[in-house]
Parts: structure tokens; sequence; C-alpha cells
């Protein structure tokens, strides 16, 4: 079990080797505001407690737990109170201490989401069916098997932003569960069902809320701008088990894919399942598998083993045949636009890239590289194969860095500064 | 389970398409108006096509093997750049014009570039350039009739046949004979009668399938069209480029084209005529050289047909597609740093 699952800071660990832990018992407790707690998803004992490969690379804390196959609750998972009754200020709280994160896959802390600042006012909460990739079912799944939950879920979500309007965004492939979420949803509450165009990216925030209010985010700003908030649909069925059972997220859905599996299926998985057990549960590999992916095709994570966990923001294991993937080395960008027709967020992919490779992470940045959500269109319509999101990647970091090696520098003086104030 | 796994940045899927794809298809597109030229201009059309596709190979790999880089011949390039140039080249040139002419294309047009993808001016335009510069006799004057030419300008007095025999070559006798005062009326009324004669159904047919005097991959605009519908149907090309060229093109030749004063033009006649389809369809598009964003391809198309109109209806030499794109090319730098996309959500600042 990572400990480190959302964006924002790792939980630390609050239970020691040897420790009994039962189901939803808290193990991780969180580290700052933009950080949630983590909890035991099965019953068992406290193996470990170190650094474990991560799906996100390398190795990274986590604590290892030894099943008794019991299965058994720990005594807090209880519901926080009469879910019709809790304030927006119970349910933020309730969110975060069974440890709800976006579930798309950013994965970042859903109490933090529902807490926009009173200068934004939020008239309106989307769902996200639209299922963010190709290949990725794990969404659809769950809203054909529970509508009624997730319906609850958004419920809640509006609620605790104190707006009216909800929308659900579904792409008109998936009519069987357009219709199960609009049977589901009651009669006396304003939520909307709305099929829309089938497209990659579809499910990206900004293109998602275009799409369904015309309502554009600005450059460098938050859906919030706009007085939207969305939630991927499986995150509004993690907030119905925490408001409603008090049930900590210790499980999600996670489509298992791809040619060389024997049986593709959607798992509820328990959050922690190392990944190479869901392969087996699948019948494991007919085929030569040269790629193991976490996530999607498209922005997906490539794994270098299948001993890794499955972590909140898991919405898929893919394996690819070695005819899947493209082994050959780049050429030289033709520079036949392809990449910029594509980009949902119309940026220049190749001048990024040579930005980037010159060196120049500033320029990069000012032509709108942090604007690039990685969603890899311009690297999947690329004749030269450029490794585009590749570098867009390495921009963004080598900017982070630059930045926080400002602010050091800065602080170095300033301490400097107030050192000579201090012998003055 | 396998020991090793392949780890890579996503995307994990990629569309398939290849520079290799995108050359050969070009030059698949391109085997129509080969076939054609054949068929007009005889064997020594395939001559040409040949020594000039050879040389731009042997070229590539030589130049290439000199810079110690791998050599990627195989990637069609080159064989495009050498089809092309001899697609630009008079029936008639001596043999060693394509020779050197590819030489040219390949080693100062492409490769002193740093090759594929970095090169500034369209190879094949560059080659042609420089042919034109270096000997302009052999490049205007050494016109075969085409097999069953109709063009023939004989009504003009004291113009010699051959050295005249493309569309725009006698439009523009024409019409600077009734563009002079000295112009006798009877030379007054045989100028009316050829350019009556060019924008007749009769001519424009001719001129469609290909049965005038010409470069030899230039002159069919329906085995071109083909070509490019080709390439378009694979979204090898866009329609951006050669749709505004082509459109610039018929637009102000409507416009300004014309013997009596505005609006006079023959649209029709200038589009099929000389290098337009050639140059719109499959130079004009050429990637490297042209503007990545759609905004920018227009701006690019335009300009070309705007050169292109400014050449053939005021400068000084009959046909002006090729010295077009070759300045939208140099341009295109600057036509792309402002034309970029406006950014999704981007606010204002930017006109």
């Amino acid at each position: 079990m990572p400990l480190g699952q959302s964006l924002g800071a790792p939980a630390e660990p609050c239970v020691r080797i040897g420790d009994a832990v039962l189901v939803g018992q808290r193990i991780g407790d969180a580290s700052g505001f933009v950080s949630v707690p983590v909890h035991a998803p099965i019953s068992g004992k406290v193996a470990a407690v170190g650094r474990f490969p991560h799906p996100l690379g390398s190795e990274r804390p986590a604590i290892v737990i030894e099943g008794d196959g019991a299965d058994r609750r720990h005594e807090s998972v209880r519901p926080p109170g009469d879910p019709d009754s809790l304030s927006p200020e119970d349910i933020r709280r309730a969110v975060r201490d069974a440890g709800v994160v976006g579930l798309g896959g950013a994965a970042f802390p859903t109490h933090v989401k529902l807490s926009p600042p009173e200068s934004k006012p939020i008239d309106l909460a989307v769902l996200n069916g639209a299922e963010c990739e190709p290949w990725l079912t794990a969404d659809h799944r769950l809203m054909l098997e529970r509508p009624a939950e997730i319906v609850k879920g958004l419920l809640l979500i509006m609620r605790a932003l104190g707006c009216r309007k909800g929308i659900v965004g579904i792409e008109a492939n998936k009519m069987d569960a357009v219709q199960a979420m609009r049977g589901a949803a009651p009669a006396g509450a304003d939520i909307e069902v709305v099929p829309l165009e089938v497209k990659y990216p579809q499910g990206a925030e900004k293109q998602l809320i275009d799409a369904l209010t015309g309502r554009r985010v600005p450059s460098g700003g938050l859906p919030m701008d706009v007085g939207v908030v969305v939630q991927n649909v499986g995150t509004a069925f993690a907030v119905y088990e925490a408001c409603h059972l008090g049930m900590p997220l210790v499980r999600r859905v996670v489509t298992v894919a791809g040619t060389p599996l024997a049986r593709p299926a959607n798992y509820l998985a328990r959050i922690g399942t190392l990944v190479s057990s869901l392969v087996e549960q699948s019948g494991g590999a007919t085929g030569e598998v040269a790629k193991v992916i976490s996530g999607g095709p498209m922005m997906g994570v490539a794994q270098a083993t299948l001993d890794v966990p499955v972590v909140k923001g898991m919405s898929g294991v893919l394996l690819l045949a070695p005819d899947e993937i493209d082994w050959r080395a780049p050429d030289p960008c033709l520079r036949c636009g392809n990449c910029v027709e594509t980009c949902p967020m119309k940026l220049v992919p190749t001048l990024l890239e040579k930005l980037v490779a010159a060196g120049k992470t500033d320029d990069a940045v000012a032509a709108g590289l942090q604007d690039c959500m990685e969603c890899g269109s311009c690297g999947f319509v690329c004749p030269s194969r450029r490794p585009l999101v590749h570098s867009f990647k390495l921009g963004k970091y080598l900017s982070a860095e630059r930045r926080k090696a400002a602010a050091r520098a800065a602080e170095r003086t300033a301490a400097a500064a107030a050192e000579r104030g201090g012998r003055a | 389970m396998p020991e090793r796994l392949v780890v890579s940045a996503s995307p994990h899927l990629r569309e398939g398409v290849s520079v290799e794809k995108v050359m050969y298809g070009v030059v698949i597109a391109l085997v129509p108006a080969l076939a054609g030229s054949i068929y007009f201009f005889g064997l020594r059309a395939v001559l040409i096509v040949l020594i000039s596709c050879v040389t731009a190979l042997a070229t590539e790999a030589a130049i290439q093997r000199m810079r110690r880089v791998p050599v990627t011949v195989a990637d069609g390039s080159a064989l495009v750049a050498g089809l092309l140039l001899a697609f630009n080249l008079p029936p008639g040139v001596p043999l060693w014009m394509p020779l050197v002419g590819s030489l040219f294309s390949i080693a100062i047009g492409k490769q002193v570039f740093g090759g594929l993808g970095y090169n500034v001016l369209n190879p094949a335009l560059a080659g042609r350039a420089f042919l034109t510069a270096s000997w302009p006799v052999h490049m205007t004057t050494a016109w075969a009739a085409a097999r069953a030419g109709t063009l023939s300008g004989a009504p003009l007095q004291g113009v010699d046949v051959l050295t005249q025999a493309t569309p725009l070559g006698v439009w523009r006798t024409a019409g600077a004979i009734l563009a002079d005062p000295a112009s006798s009326t009877h030379q007054l009324a045989q100028a009316r009668e050829v350019l009556a004669d060019l924008g007749s159904p009769d001519t424009a047919m001719h001129m469609f399938l290909g049965n005038t005097g010409g470069c030899i991959g230039e002159t069919s605009a329906l085995l071109l069209l083909i070509g490019a519908a080709y390439l378009m149907f694979k979204r090898y090309i866009g329609w951006r480029i050669p749709v505004s060229y082509i459109a610039t093109v018929a637009a102000l030749a409507w416009i300004f084209g014309g013997p009596d004063g505005l609006f006079t033009g023959n649209a029709l006649f200038h589009v099929l005529a000389g290098g337009l389809m050639l140059g719109a369809f499959f130079m004009a598009t050429d990637m490297v050289t042209s503007p990545v964003s759609p905004k920018g391809m227009l701006v690019f198309g335009v300009g070309c047909g705007l050169l292109t109109s400014v050449i053939r209806l005021v400068g000084g030499y009959p046909e002006g597609v090729c010295y077009s794109i070759l300045i939208m090319n140099v341009a295109t730098p600057l036509i792309d740093r402002t034309t970029r996309p406006r950014r999704f959500g981007e606010v204002g600042k930017r006109a």
C-alpha cells in the first residue's frame, strides 16, 4: 500500500511492523492540506514499512500488509452521520478522512477540489463519464453497475460545492450507460445526462467543460475559474461510499486489457493488489508481452515490472504485444503540421519540442508548455515518431527545477541580507 | 511473463504514418503524371527522369556518407526531389542538365542545411532555379511539341513556334502585341484571334488533359489531380495550401489578367496553364518548407498565388510558380512566427 498515491505530499505511516490492521483502518496520516490519509485495504499484519516499486516509477514509501483472509472491518468504518443532513464541511471532512482522490488518473485530493475559494462561486458540478482513454472501460462498467450510488455521490458533491446543477457527460458510444444514469437520477434534482461526441481526448477536463457548456477555462486557469468542478464518476462513487457507509477508498475499478491477455476484464480491486495478480486473474498472457502500461495507451506509464500495486489513480492495466509497439528510432521532424492540427490545446508541439531540446525551457513555457496536458495526440499522429510528450514532460520538470533553484537562491540572498543586518 | 519490458514515454500507440509512407505516397501520386509525360513527350522524358532520380539518390548517399550520418536514401525523400526536378524541366534540355540540377538540388538545396527536415527551400525548385539562372536558354526554349500539340502560336508573325510553344508563352506574346502601340491592325487582330483560341473550350480541354507544350510533368492537370486526390485521401497533404494557392491565382487572373480591363481575364486558362497544378499540389505542399499551422498554410498559399500572378501578369518571366514557392519557402519561418494558433483558453493580449 503506497503512502504516496495522490498529487501532493505522501502520507506519514502510523503503524509499525507487526501491528494488526483491519479493513479501513488508517495506516498513514495526511501530511498537509493537499494530502490524504491511506487505509488498510485488507485485514492482517503489517509485514514491512519501506520503499517498494511504484507504478509512477522507481521505489517509493509503502506499507506491506500480510493478509489474514478474514477481511474484518475496522470499527472506524461507520457512516459519519445521516447522509442527507451532512453539511458541506462534514462532506469535505468525510471525503478527506476516507482518503478520496480523483480516480480519473491524476489522483488530486478530492476535498481540495470541493473547497473552492469564496471568490470563485461554483454553479455547476460535472461528472466525467467520458472515459479518459481508449481501451479503458472502468468508468463505463461502474456506471452500468452502480448508477444509483454514483448519482448519490454527485448530489453530495453538489451540496459540498453549493451548486444546484449537475451534468454527467458520457460519450455517445455508451448509450447503455446514458440510459442507466438517466434512470438513476432522482426527479427532484437538476441532473442532466448528456451524450457526447466520441473523440479523444473528450474526457480531458477542459475539453469536457467546453463540450458540455461552451465555457473555456482560461490558459493557466482551473475549471473553478468558469464556475465548474469536474469529478470522475468513480470519484463520485467513492464520495458516496465515504459519506453513506464511512468506507475509505480501499478499492477501485481497474480495467485489465490488451491483446496478449486471455480474459480482459474489469475488476473491483483492492488498492495495493499487485498488477501481476490481476494479470493472473485474467488468465495470464497468451502471447508475448512487450509493454505493460499503468493507465491507457495515450497517457499511461510504462512499467518495468508487474510487481507494482494498484494505486488510487490506476484506471487500467494494459498489455501490448511486440507488434503493437514502435521499435524504430525517431526521424527528423518533417514539419508536416499534423501535431499542430491535432493538439486539443491549440499548441505548436513541434516548436515546443525544439525549444526544450535547445534548453530554452523559458521560451517553451512562454509558448504554452504548461498548457500541455500530455494527452499524446501529437505523438500519435507524428510520422517521424518524435518523442514529443517525452520532451514536454522533461521541459516541465526542468522548468520546475529552475523555479525551485531560483526560489532557493532568493532565500539564500534574503538570509544573507538578514545576517548582515543582524551583525550591523 | 517476460523478463524484460519496454519502458518509454507515452503515447504507447501511434497512427502508423511514417516518413517512408509519406514520401512513397508522393511517388505513387506522381506516377499518373509520369505515365502521361512519357505518352506526350516520348522516351526522352523517361531518360531525363531516370538521370535526375539516380543522381538524386547517389548524391544523397554520397553526402550522407561524407557527413558520417546514417544513409537514408531508402526513405524516398531524395527520390521525390529527383522526380520533381525532372518534372520541372523542358523535355528538350540536354541530358547533362538533369544531372547537374539534381546534384544541386540534393547537395545545396538539402544536405548543406542538414538533410531531410532542415532544408529551407524545396530542393527540386532550388535545382530548377539554379538551372534557370545558369542556362536560361535551355530552360526557356527547349520545348518539344507535345504528341498532338494543337497550340501552334503560328498565326503570330515572326514568332518562333517551338520557342514559344507553351500556352503561357503564347498568351504572353499575344498580350505584348496587344499592349504595344506600334502593333499594326493586322497584328492586333491576330493577337486577338490567338487569345480567343487560348480561351476556347477546345484549348482548355487540351490543357486539362496535358496535350500542350510545357515541362515534362506539368502539362496534364487531369493526371496531376488524380495523384493529388490520392495524397489528400491518404491525408499526406492538406487542402489549405493548394486550394488557397489556386484560388488566388484564379481570382487575380480573372480580375487583372484580361486584355479589356478589370474582370475580363480567363481564370480557367491560368489555373490550367504552366506549372500551377504541379506546384500547388506537389511542391508548395512540401511539408518541410511550408508552415506548420493551419492558418499559416493559408497565408502561404495565398502568398504563392499572389507572387505567381504578379510574375505572370507583369513580371519578366512567362511563368512564376517556381520563384513564388521559393520566395514563400524563405518566408515560412516568419509565417510560422506570426500565425501561431490561439491557445485553448488564451485570453486577449495577442491581437
